[in-house]
């Protein structure tokens, strides 16, 4: 419980997607400009992380990996499909978000009118392929995973949701006209990092 | 996600590198820049760029993937249904990358250890899924393999660039060779380089600098 408790702090503070790794930047840049659009788009990749990550590690570990396929018969032992994990991961990943749009518009309108725009947008979005892909490099087991994904996702939320605040500020500031928009930007988001760098060396 | 495509007007007769042809090689070098005008592909330009080496093997594997999967979708771009085209276009460009990837694993293992994840990441590159969308979509073949070589040069540009800063401020070197020392001056390197932060400042200025010579300028 503790070791979940541990992960699900690192990968919301310590290893945040944004300020740390730069996953997910495309959209983090272009859909940060009012807090409410920033937080439908949060909550829905917080939603496909956290759905894609435990699948992807099901997958990876039932039938990627070299010996994997062991329980299919012991002829499978030797069988390594590691080099088909780029086009598994963003397949499921591609699937899933197409469900989700379809779930979601089907039980909650509401959630679709707002969400609906964002949803095929995830799909494309580098932190849930790169959330899958760093769940690979470590040696986590599905709770593991699960945790980390959804804290993935959550530290995702929070970096887009300070930031759409803080753009909301910046339109009555000054800023040097060729500094406008994208690089101004940049220079916030730098800013932010160096805030968030505070967490390394925070351990539980 | 995507800005405006180039239309270009195909005729028989037009030569391999007319005006037009030339202009999607030059243009996404300054005034349609993928990173610091379309805001496309910013994940991979912020995190491989500490070092120029992991940096070249990167601009040059996303050149060679965004210009043959535009080539292969501008190829298909009419048998393709609009309602699946996203998830056509995306084992496309997976089919690319486990290439690319496996090519890096075979001959530079080293660089591909310091890319880790990023090469696989090529993937959900926007650079690639923009082009495919706004440009191969509905251009020929060979108009479309010069825009991904234009789009890839690009952000070859600005990775190289960053990259350039980065390394030479952070730990005194480019290409791994001691600048500094070689020239007898002490220099201690500057770790806000080598942060993601100070990536984010510097691209920054960069943008800050291009658009100041070149005149785009932003409402907000």
């Amino acid at each position: 419980m503790e070791n979940l408790i541990n992960i699900g702090v690192r990968s919301v503070f310590i290893d945040n997607m944004i300020f740390a790794y730069f996953l997910g930047m495309c959209s983090f840049l272009a859909i940060s400009k009012k807090v409410s659009t920033a937080f439908g788009l949060g909550i829905a990749v917080v939603f496909v992380i956290g759905i894609t990550v435990p699948i992807n590690w099901l997958i990876q570990n039932y039938v990627l990996t070299a010996g994997a396929l062991a329980w299919l018969g012991p002829s499978f032992e030797n069988i390594d499909l590691n080099f088909l994990q780029f086009i598994v991961f963003i397949s499921v990943i591609a699937a899933i978000t197409q469900l989700t749009e379809m779930a979601v518009e089907k039980l909650s309108p509401a959630l679709y009118g707002t969400l609906g725009i964002f949803l095929p947008l995830i799909a494309v979005n580098c932190s849930v392929l790169g959330a899958a892909l760093f769940m690979v490099g470590r040696p986590y087991n599905l709770a593991e995973a699960t945790v980390f994904g959804i804290g993935s996702g959550i530290g995702w939320m929070l970096a887009i949701v300070a930031l759409a605040g803080v753009r909301e500020k910046m339109k009555y500031s000054n800023v040097p006209a060729p500094l406008r928009g994208l690089g101004i930007t940049f220079i916030l988001v730098g800013l932010m990092s160096l805030g968030f760098l505070s967490f390394l060396g925070f351990s539980l | 996600m995507s800005t405006e495509a180039v239309a270009v007007q195909e005729k028989k007769s037009e030569p391999l590198f007319s005006k037009a042809n030339r202009k999607l090689i030059s243009n996404p070098l300054d005034i349609d820049n993928p990173v610091t005008v379309q805001i496309l592909g910013v994940c991979s330009a912020l995190a491989v760029t500490t070092q120029m080496k992991p940096a070249f093997v990167m601009s040059l594997g996303l050149t060679i993937v965004t210009a043959s999967s535009n080539v292969v979708i501008s190829m298909m771009r009419n048998s393709i249904p609009s309602r699946i085209r996203i998830i056509v276009q995306l084992a496309v460009v997976s089919l690319w990358v486990i290439l690319v990837d496996q090519l890096l694993k075979a001959y530079v293992y080293e660089v591909s250890k310091q890319l880790s994840v990023f090469v696989g990441l090529i993937i959900t590159n926007c650079i690639v899924m923009g082009r495919l969308e706004a440009y191969a979509m509905g251009n020929k073949p060979w108009p479309s393999l010069l825009d991904g070589m234009g789009n890839g040069l690009g952000y070859g540009m600005i990775l190289m660039t960053l990259a350039f800063f980065r390394e030479l401020f952070g730990g005194g070197s480019l290409f791994g060779f001691k600048v500094f020392e070689s020239m007898g001056v002490h220099y201690t390197g500057n770790g806000l380089m080598l942060l993601p932060a100070g990536a984010c400042i510097l691209l920054g200025i960069i943008i800050w600098i291009q658009r100041s010579i070149n005149g785009y300028r932003e409402s907000h």
